[in-house]
């Protein structure tokens, strides 16, 4: 049986408590997730001239944490993450295998001059953080449109889909979890 | 869209630095297609012997043959695949001689994510058109991907004719019905039934978006365009790109948006909100309504210009109530799906509660049927749904404060009351009732209530 390591990067995101988002690990996944206190240390990360994390060295450190391999680890930061040939990401995960993050950066209603929206926030890191566990047992993205696997490219994307996986994924986690 | 796999479309990266061929590779692989990478011109071409490669991504600047003599050299023996230049360093010269020598596309590093998408989905869409001859296909057997429009009544029967005709054409579609009658859906059907169906079509609900962030989200604004626009921000227009732009409750659009869209309909193009550079408008539009548009017209809150673009091709949604033979075969395709989404072993429904569910005059429409069903396969215990497990309104419908029994029962009727007393105008009975004219719409829209 698997479970989660929640895990911070940098520091705490602000206006999240994760609740929603260990909540949704449970009623969805079936997966138990503790949430581990003390953020882990992402300097080495920073790319300066684009004042932007390096998701996937990130994932690297992730792994190392988990060497058993026992559980999945989750990351989840504020800062803006990116890999080299894109402008950002929202998240980043491995196919099949242990680790996966997402940003909290773009998340926020804020970035797009919108209103603050805590509830809003909060679905979306949901949403971010189950989609990127999705991909480490094994799931690409789905072209169901009610899917969290859908692919997000767009913030409006990630609202314009459910908290929940479609029947097909379903299944698949089913024989995989 | 199940009949894609993605799989069977490969995609080449063509790259001498390892962390783009990598990157590249993860992003894709995730969206399921099959990747191949190669660090330099002649590995490039040595993989394209060993296997048929769809679509290329290519850098320019590389050490040995560069990305432009690649382009040439793979020009004088396959003029089928699709190449799109990625590169770090962008000249207008460049990209026209890359475009010229027969590139797809053309984007520079770093790209967003969006636009990459959207650069392979384009080039994804070419091949299906290849492959599967679509753009040659004219008319439709059977409307496809429409699991939840149901129906056998003759009503519904002519709407799934009118679908399919208007479908396959690029025509404007105003759809009308009552509230839960599945305009959405009908919408979608459209949309998926036509060539635009490889692209998205975005939903905007005109009524839960206030009239000052319409502008924005519907033409998004440049980082600076007021305060607090920090970055630069895409509106719906833009992300139904190639795809359709469905205008649910069209009818609560303000005037100065009105205005705003019709623009956009005559010139097919538009601004982003504090930007200069024009944008193509690439869309179908379908728009839904559940007021009557020419009343509308009449008292001036409509504009009349504007319900003549639109009201091109109109497609009808009867009321539940006017199918009520449809009802069994919907109440059992509902039954069915949440019990296997719920993972219940709730198999029928009996004849007592068939019964009221026919004779119930469903004011909220399919939607009350689907969330009365759902409701009593949660609530089931023996296997089969009896009037106990239906809602309480269903056996007497309540016309009187007396009958409720939830605390969501005298919000309903509470603010039907608020509403008939305010002779429906949103705004004030918003006002009189404290909360937000965007609450008040979310909750006649949770409701189902309508003006009588
Ligand atoms: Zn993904
Ligand atoms: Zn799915």
């Amino acid at each position: 049986m698997h479970s989660v390591r929640i895990i911070t990067l940098g520091s705490h995101p602000r206006d999240v408590s994760l609740d929603l988002l260990a909540r949704g690990i449970r009623d969805i996944l079936s997966l138990d997730s503790v949430i581990e206190p003390i953020p882990l240390d992402i300097d080495a990360a920073l790319d300066p001239s684009r004042k932007q994390y390096h998701s996937t060295e990130l994932l690297a450190s992730l792994v190392e944490l988990e060497s058993s391999g026992e559980h999945r680890v989750l990351g989840i930061t504020p800062y803006d993450l990116f890999i080299p040939v894109l402008t950002f990401v929202f998240g980043q995960a491995q196919l099949n295998n242990r680790a996966a993050l997402f940003s909290t950066f773009r998340l926020h209603n804020e970035f797009y001059g919108l209103p603050h929206s805590p509830a809003r926030l909060e679905e979306r890191c949901l949403k971010e953080g189950l989609h990127e566990l999705g991909h480490t047992f094994g799931l690409r993205h789905c072209m169901e449109l009610p899917c969290v696997m859908n692919s997000s490219t767009y913030v409006e994307d990630i609202d314009l889909k459910p908290a929940d996986f479609c029947l097909h994924c379903r299944e698949h986690l089913r024989s995989v979890c | 869209m199940t009949a894609f796999d993605p799989s069977e479309i490969t995609i080449m990266v063509v790259d001498d630095e390892l962390s783009v061929r990598q990157s590249l590779e993860a992003w894709f692989q995730d969206d399921g297609y099959t990747m191949v990478t190669a660090e330099n011109a002649a590995e490039a071409l040595s993989r394209m012997q060993e296997q048929r490669i769809d679509i290329i991504l290519l850098d320019i600047k590389m050490p040995g043959m560069d990305g432009l003599a690649l382009q040439d050299r793979i020009r004088e023996f396959n003029t089928d695949v699709i190449i799109i230049i990625i590169t770090a360093f962008a000249t207008v010269d460049t990209a026209v001689r890359a475009l010229k020598a027969g590139a797809f596309d053309y984007t520079t590093k770093p790209v967003d994510p969006d636009e990459l998408s959207l650069l392979v989905r384009n080039a994804v869409d070419r091949i299906r058109l290849q492959r599967e001859n679509i753009a040659l296909r004219e008319s439709i057997d059977h409307l496809q991907y429409v699991d939840d429009i149901i129906g056998e009544s003759a009503q519904m029967q002519k709407v799934f004719e009118l679908v399919k005709t208007v479908a396959p054409t690029d025509s404007t579609v105003l759809i009308l019905g009552e509230s839960g009658t599945g305009k959405e859906l009908i919408a979608r059907a459209i949309h998926m039934n036509s060539t635009r169906k490889y692209f998205p079509i975005i939903p905007v609900n005109c009524g839960a978006i206030p009239e000052s962030l319409m502008e924005s989200e519907l033409f998004g604004h440049e980082k600076g365009a007021f305060t607090g626009a920090q970055y630069r921000r895409k509106g719906k227009l833009e992300m139904a790109r190639g795809g359709s732009l469905f205008l649910d409750e069209i009818g609560t659009l303000g005037l100065k948006s009105q205005v705003d869209l019709l623009r956009v309909l005559e010139d097919r193009e538009f601004h982003r909100v504090g930007g200069e550079r024009s944008v193509k408008a690439d869309f179908r539009l379908i728009c839904a309504t559940n007021v009557n548009l020419s009343d509308a017209v009449q008292r001036g809150e409509f504009r009349e210009d504007l319900y003549y673009r639109i009201n091109v091709f109109t497609i009808v949604l009867p009321s539940l109530r006017e199918r009520q033979a449809d009802i069994p075969l919907l109440a059992n395709h509902f039954l069915d799906k949440h019990r296997k989404a719920m993972n219940k072993n709730v198999e029928a429904i009996s004849p007592e509660a068939m019964n009221l569910l026919k004779s119930y005059d469903w004011p909220g429409n399919v939607r009350e049927l689907v969330n009365a069903i759902e409701r009593a396969v949660v609530i089931n215990k023996s296997g089969t749904i009896t009037p106990d497990d239906l809602p309480m309104q269903m056996a007497s419908r309540p016309k009187e404060a007396h009958g409720e029994q939830t605390l969501a029962d005298v919000e309903r009727r509470h603010i039907e009351v608020m509403l008939e007393e305010n002779d429906w105008n949103i705004s004030r009975t918003a006002d009189k009732l404290h909360i937000d004219r965007v609450t008040l719409y979310n909750k006649i829209e949770k409701y189902g209530l309508k003006r009588p």
